[in-house]
């Protein structure tokens, strides 16, 4: 798989490299700002591209400003974000403009090796990587929609799926039967009035529209 | 001991001493300035003696208007006098000065003006006539004291002063009178100094209000500075740490991780202390980042304060009810500020409400940006013991913000916040 990474912090860079290159991904090019990156990725048309949010020369949403321009010009292109901060407004930004292949990861997920290479193969399968924080954050800007009417463990598994987690994952990670977790998102779904859909990543697409406020 | 401060204080006075003739040309040099107020008042009057109504009101317009142009330059010139003589400063008017002559007429209406005529048609001549007592005070005792000498030094048949004892007497009793003038001039001399010094100062420089009131301004400035300059720093060094020690925790946790899950032939002890290792770095840059967060995030210039506090809310462990409307944004250190407020407020309320849940709403009214932080909990937070409330506080009041906090035993507690949305 080859991937394409925008980190300012050359020290993190030659760790991501490293750390990539090691669990047998290709490393395309490696940039330091939001311009290298977009050419890097019109020159290279690689599967994924991870981008860091800060970057010169601005040093605020480059990266996410970035990310959006990329969805626009190179749609195949999946997009990880990572950030010192995940902050819901970028994540909003993000998803509004598509949610197959986007990632938006707190920094420090890189340090669990196994979790972020996950979350990297899974973003870039098409499907989606959110940070719990963000989630929560999410969450929180809803607090008086009908996700009121959830039970405390449907909100939980809600959270897991717009984490981009499977039915298999939530019920690892619940410590419950996956038909369960089926018997739940089911009602989660009547109770948020969704349509049924096909597949994880339309499940979230659906879930998130909702977070977003767009239904 | 009195005796010799009192032997001093007259020396200081004494009729050579720098200080009497320091007075004294002080108030002399005043005496033309002084006078001239009236001299203009009456000059016109003099060249023409009209006596019908009409001539008579043209005059007084152009007498009015005469004093008005002279208004300003005889300030000046007393003011340089102070300066030149007593090395006394009176500040110049803000409203007053810098202003031509024929601006006075448009300041008819302003205190300034009527302040300064008085000095100049009031009290002016009055000093001058204090002026001109000294002047001739020491002019008579000159004479007077010299003039034994003088009636000695004319032949003895012109002179009747020391012709006969009587004669003797008188001339003894002259040169005395001028001895005690001569004596007394100075004391007088710096009567009058002091009198046109004080009425000086007070008419002729910005009255205490006014220069309360620039005074004021000024510091407002300066704190408004300051308190810039504060949120300038903080975002530097939130900067330092992000570009800093932050990426390179991250590249630690990063490779002790890649160790971890990589290296299969370590000892199982060696592997423990990888783990530990790894742990702890993670550890050390969740608290970073809280830290660095709480500093000033980036979201904030970014996107405003609903963006960055609802980051902060929900990290807060309670749900939080968030409502910000802020439209148009307030100044940045004034957003700096709020978000202090509702991320401290919350850490309170975390620590030790015991609350079910939270309300913070963040409104703009006009120019005030309302701050309000609501739990159910079990109130009775006192001001005076939190140091966290203590640092609120203090912030808020560094903007001109008020801060209320009311919290009963029992609960609910209730923080309200006012600040100006520009500083």
């Amino acid at each position: 798989m080859r991937i394409v990474i925008a980190e300012d912090s050359v020290l993190l860079r030659a760790g991501l490299i490293k750390l990539l290159e090691t669990s047998g991904f290709e490393v395309a090019a490696a940039v330091g700002e939001a311009e290298g990156l977009l050419a890097a990725v019109r020159e290279h048309r690689p599967d994924a591209a991870i981008v860091d949010v800060r970057m010169p020369p601005g040093f605020t949403d480059e990266g996410v400003r970035a990310a959006l321009v990329m969805r626009r010009e190179a749609p195949e292109v999946a997009v990880l974000l990572l950030s010192q901060y995940v902050e819901e407004r970028y994540a909003a930004d993000l998803l509004a403009a598509g949610t197959s292949g986007i990632g938006y990861l707190l920094k420090d997920r890189v340090a669990d090796v196994s979790v972020f290479l996950d979350a990297l193969r899974r973003v870039a399968a098409g499907g989606t990587a959110l940070d719990p924080e963000v989630v929560s954050q999410l969450l929180l800007r809803r607090h008086r929609d009908p996700l009121d009417r959830l039970t405390p463990r449907e909100r939980e598994v809600l959270a897991l799926m717009a984490e981009g987690r499977s039915n298999a994952g939530i019920a690892g990670a619940l410590v419950v039967s996956e038909s369960a977790v089926a018997k739940h998102i089911n009602n989660i779904f009547a109770k948020l009035d969704l349509p049924h859909a096909e597949g994880d990543h339309r499940r979230v697409l659906a879930v998130l529209r909702f977070l977003d406020g767009e239904t | 001991m009195a005796s010799i401060s009192v032997a001093r204080h007259a020396l200081a006075h004494a009729p050579w001493s720098r200080t009497a003739w320091r007075d004294t040309v002080f108030v002399a040099s005043g005496v033309p300035l002084q006078c001239a107020g009236w001299m203009i008042v009456g000059v016109l009057w003099t060249v023409w003696t009209p006596i019908d109504l009409t001539p008579v009101l043209v005059l007084s317009v152009a007498t009015v208007a005469l004093v008005l142009l002279a208004s300003r330059p005889l300030t000046s010139w007393q003011r340089e006098r102070c300066w030149a003589v007593l090395g006394v400063e009176i500040p110049p008017m803000p409203d007053f000065d810098g202003g031509r002559p024929w601006d006075a007429l448009r300041d008819l209406r302003s205190p300034e003006l009527w302040r300064v005529l008085q000095y100049h048609l009031l009290v002016g001549p009055l000093v001058a006539c204090g002026g001109l007592a000294v002047v001739s005070a020491w002019g008579a005792g000159a004479v007077l004291g010299s003039y034994g000498a003088y009636a000695w030094a004319l032949p003895e048949s012109t002179s009747p002063a020391l012709s006969d004892k009587a004669q003797v007497v008188q001339t003894a009793g002259l040169m005395a009178c001028g001895a005690v003038l001569l004596v007394v001039t100075p004391w007088v001399a710096a009567g009058v100094r002091r009198l046109d010094a004080r009425a000086a100062a007070a008419l002729l420089g910005p009255d205490r209000a006014s220069e309360l009131e620039r005074r004021v301004e000024d510091l407002a400035g300066k704190r408004a500075d300051v308190v810039d300059a504060a949120d300038i720093e903080r975002r530097r060094i939130e900067r330092d740490l992000h570009d800093g020690a932050q990426q390179r925790l991250v590249s630690l946790a990063l490779h002790l991780g890649l160790a971890r899950e990589t290296l299969d032939d370590v000892p199982d002890h060696a592997m423990e202390v990888i783990v530990e290792a790894h742990e702890q770095a993670k550890e050390a840059l969740t608290e970073l980042r809280t830290l660095i967060r709480g500093l000033h995030p980036a979201v904030l210039e970014d996107r405003g304060l609903d963006a960055a506090l609802s980051g902060i809310a929900a990290r807060v462990p309670l749900p939080v009810r968030l409502r910000v409307e802020v439209e148009p944004r307030a100044s940045s250190t004034v957003e700096a500020v709020a978000y202090f407020v509702v991320s401290e407020a919350l850490t309170n309320v975390v620590k030790h409400a015991r609350a079910a849940s939270v309300d913070v709403e963040v409104l703009r009214r006009g120019g005030v940006l309302l701050l309000t932080v609501g739990d159910d909990g079990v109130g009775g937070a006192d001001p005076a013991r939190g140091t966290g409330l203590t640092g609120l506080a203090r912030r808020v009041r560094s903007v001109d913000g008020t801060f209320r906090i009311t919290s009963p035993a029992g609960g609910p507690t209730t923080v309200t916040v006012e600040l100006p949305c520009a500083l």
